[in-house]
């Protein structure tokens, strides 16, 4: 049977932070309820110049230098997909602007899509299904936001900047790693949302847990591991969308993962929920240690509501192509920029 | 010793989240469970009275009575009753009294919250205080209950780290009894520790000394005593139902660290039913905090006034210990379905003069349960017998 696979995976965060003590600070809150209630200690904040399409940009090119061993890709790429709940445009693509950043031939079909935090693993399908039905011979699909979150909201703890970018296409010997499965739950479920007049989305509170993220996470992850045949120990990585650091653990335990599957992939407590960008940021961190056929279990979720599950095997190629651009951990731990709450209002243009 | 009712059929559902069921689906599954229990049809009952407090402000629903009574397919008089907190208490007491004119009546109560944030639900349960002298001026019910911790404290001498053991050990035993009843909302144990260190709510209440909001709904089959035997082989009697009135707002009062309607109606209940306080082997107490606890069980006779606390220490409120309060993990930890809780009292009471509590009370005769509307505006007393002497 011929599978997708991924022959570039890239990513881009953005350099600068805000720490949980400084937002809790402006609010009178105690910080290390919080910390500890939510698992996160900071977040990335977008420069004053970036978005979503300039993360994009970044996470892609990434993606294309890990994917050199594809002669002329640039030309091959035929799909442009960019998942995203903060497109710079509410009417005019981000695929597009990218695309043309990137170099791509003009002979390419691209579209942008929103699925709250599972936009980026929408592309993902998207992507494969255009490649492995012959429509396109490789496609690039991206998760990325520069999060939204009201101020005062729990939610301005956690939404981060950032995305993850990969190739797909259908030729093994192209593989880093191969996508042998994907499936989808998904319900109409309103546990977050944004109407289009709104710049910060809403939540129904503690409705976005049991009803909402854990239904469609363990659904999603339990249906994948039945209909193929696996069981959590035949993984040697889990991933599950981070929307903090609590949710996910809760899942994993629940399902029977251990602390050693879930901890390479695990990096919301520095980073925060970059929405469409979480399972393709945390993918990335996982591809860039991975060594030659290990398992992966990626399970992402989107308010809404749905979960796409992916079961990815990494080859041999992985291990040649991990080091060749800046690694998801070199973004998120080195060159940081502390920023007061002050400034990080300016970032997110909510001051001016 | 005369029975005023007999309880022949009750339902209840879980309390907490239920995130798939609304109003009518909640009063139908306990409805229809009391009917069931009760082995009677839905053509037998004559009147409903349905309790509840925010289905209007929290849902946008009025008209209970109607759902109420559609659920079972039914066309008779249905009453929605509304005292706050106390609202099953008191359609417990207004089903009783329908029964001078009626053989069988249906109360049942039912509340749901959870489909609107907690600052929607706080200023909904507000309107069981006074909106010109609380409401208005910010103040919660957390902040009402804190009001009254401070003030005993102060009035009876407690130093704030003895007084916070206190609180957390009356948590500490509701969590426990909870963790053994399936419908609890939060059927697990915590220790001192975290009851201790919990997050401030309003000082000096802690999150741990808060019940939660909640989902749920809970239903009676009441008949004629005399009746009682000709539908079930173990009805419980209620021998005494009384309700008091006091004034709306805190500052009103008399005292802030006793509540005159509870006293009141604790000491018609008891005249009543022709006993002491020390006959009742079993009480259903209305912790919405855990000061409301230490309160009600000086109001209610228990312990003087300001000595309460000594019981607690002794731990001697503890379902299989001398005096046991709140064996179903009480309004703290089985949850406080607002409209619901003064019928799930007596539903848990029943369980327990039938022999069917989770923690079940050994030899009770007597029962006794206290739903207090607001901060003390409204209280209701019932108590039950598992038989009549």
């Amino acid at each position: 049977m011929q599978n997708a696979g991924i022959v570039g995976y890239g990513c881009y965060i953005p350099r600068y932070r805000i720490k949980v003590e400084e937002i809790a600070k402006h609010y009178g809150k105690n910080a290390e309820e919080i910390k500890r209630g939510l698992m996160l200690e900071e977040k990335s904040v977008p420069a004053k110049d970036e978005d979503s399409a300039t993360i994009a940009v970044e996470a892609a090119k990434n993606a294309l230098k890990r994917a050199e061993h594809v002669a002329e890709l640039h030309k091959k790429i035929s799909a442009v997909y960019v998942g995203s709940e903060s497109h710079p445009y509410a009417v005019k693509p981000t695929a597009t602007i990218v695309a043309e950043a990137l170099g791509l031939s003009n002979n390419y079909t691209a579209a942008d899509t929103e699925f709250a935090c599972k936009a980026g693993t929408a592309s993902l399908q998207m992507a494969m299904g255009l490649c492995l039905s012959n429509i396109a011979e490789y496609a690039l699909a991206i998760g990325v936001d520069t999060s939204q979150a009201a101020k005062g909201d729990a939610l301005e703890y956690s939404a981060a900047a950032g995305g993850g970018a990969f190739i797909i296409g259908t030729k093994r010997n192209e593989f880093v790693a191969e996508i042998l499965h994907t499936l989808s739950f998904s319900t109409d479920t309103p546990d977050f949302w944004r109407r289009s007049t709104q710049l910060t989305p809403k939540h129904a509170g503690r409705f976005t847990g049991e009803p909402a993220y854990f239904k469609h996470v363990a659904t999603a992850a339990k249906m994948i591991m039945e209909k193929y045949g696996y069981k959590p120990e035949d993984f040697n990585y889990v991933i599950f969308h981070q929307p903090n650091g609590k949710f996910p653990l809760r899942v994993a335990k629940k399902l029977g993962f251990k602390e050693e599957q879930i901890k390479p992939g695990f990096i919301v407590p520095k980073l925060g929920n970059t929405y469409s960008g979480n399972i393709p940021l945390s993918l990335n961190a996982v591809l860039d240690i991975a060594a030659e056929n290990e398992l992966i279990l990626a399970v992402s979720y989107g308010s809404g509501a749905g979960s796409d599950a992916f079961i990815i095997k990494t080859t041999p190629l992985l291990k040649e192509v991990q080091s060749k651009t800046t690694k998801a951990l070199q973004y998120l731990n080195e060159n940081k920029i502390y920023l007061s709450y002050a400034e990080y209002l300016q970032h997110m243009e909510m001051i001016h | 010793m005369k029975a005023l009712a007999a309880i022949i059929g009750i339902g209840i559902t879980k309390f907490g989240e239920h995130w798939n069921k609304g109003i009518k689906e909640l009063l139908a599954e306990a409805q229809l469970k009391a009917l069931e229990d009760s082995g009677i049809s839905e053509k037998d009952i004559q009147q409903i009275y349905v309790a509840n407090m925010c289905a209007d402000s929290l849902s946008g629903q009025l008209h209970l009575g109607s759902i109420a009574s559609q659920i079972l397919g039914i066309n008779v008089p249905s009453y929605r009753v509304e005292a706050a907190c106390a609202s099953g208490g008191v359609a417990i007491n207004a089903a009783i009294n329908a029964l001078r004119h009626k053989d069988i009546v249906l109360v049942s109560g039912v509340e749901k919250m959870t489909d609107v944030d907690t600052a929607k639900v706080t200023t909904a349960l507000m309107g069981a205080g006074n909106e010109e002298w609380e409401e208005f001026h910010g103040a919660t019910f957390p902040a009402l209950y804190a009001l009254m911790a401070n003030a005993y404290m102060h009035e009876f001498g407690f130093a704030e780290e003895k007084f916070r053991e206190i609180l957390s050990k009356i948590a500490v035993k509701n969590h426990k009894h909870a963790s053994k009843n399936p419908f609890a909302q939060f059927p697990r144990e915590i220790t001192l520790q975290q009851a201790n260190n919990a997050s401030i709510v309003a000082y000096p209440l802690r999150l741990f000394d808060c019940s939660p909001i909640s989902d749920g709904a809970a239903a009676l089959v009441l008949c004629k005593p005399e009746l009682a035997k000709k539908f079930c082989d173990n009805p419980v009697y209620v021998v005494a139902s009384a309700v008091a009135t006091d004034t709306l707002a805190l500052a009103e009062r008399e005292s802030l660290t006793s509540l005159k309607a509870t006293r009141l109606a604790a000491n018609d209940a008891l005249n009543q039913a022709g006993i002491s306080i020390k006959d009742i082997n079993v009480f259903e107490v209305h912790d919405c905090f855990t000061i409301a606890e230490l309160i009600a069980m000086e109001d209610l006779g228990i312990a003087e006034r300001g000595k309460a606390s000594k019981l607690i220490e002794e731990e001697q409120t503890y379902y299989d210990a001398s005096i046991p309060i709140n064996p179903s993990g009480g309004l703290k930890a089985f949850g406080h379905a607002v409209g619901a809780t003064g019928i799930k009292q007596a539903v848990e009471l029943t369980k327990q003069l039938r022999n069917e509590a989770y923690c079940q009370v050994e030899n009770a005769e007597f029962a006794l349960s206290h739903n207090v509307g607001g901060s003390g505006g409204t209280a209701a007393v019932h108590i039950y017998a598992r038989r009549l002497l």
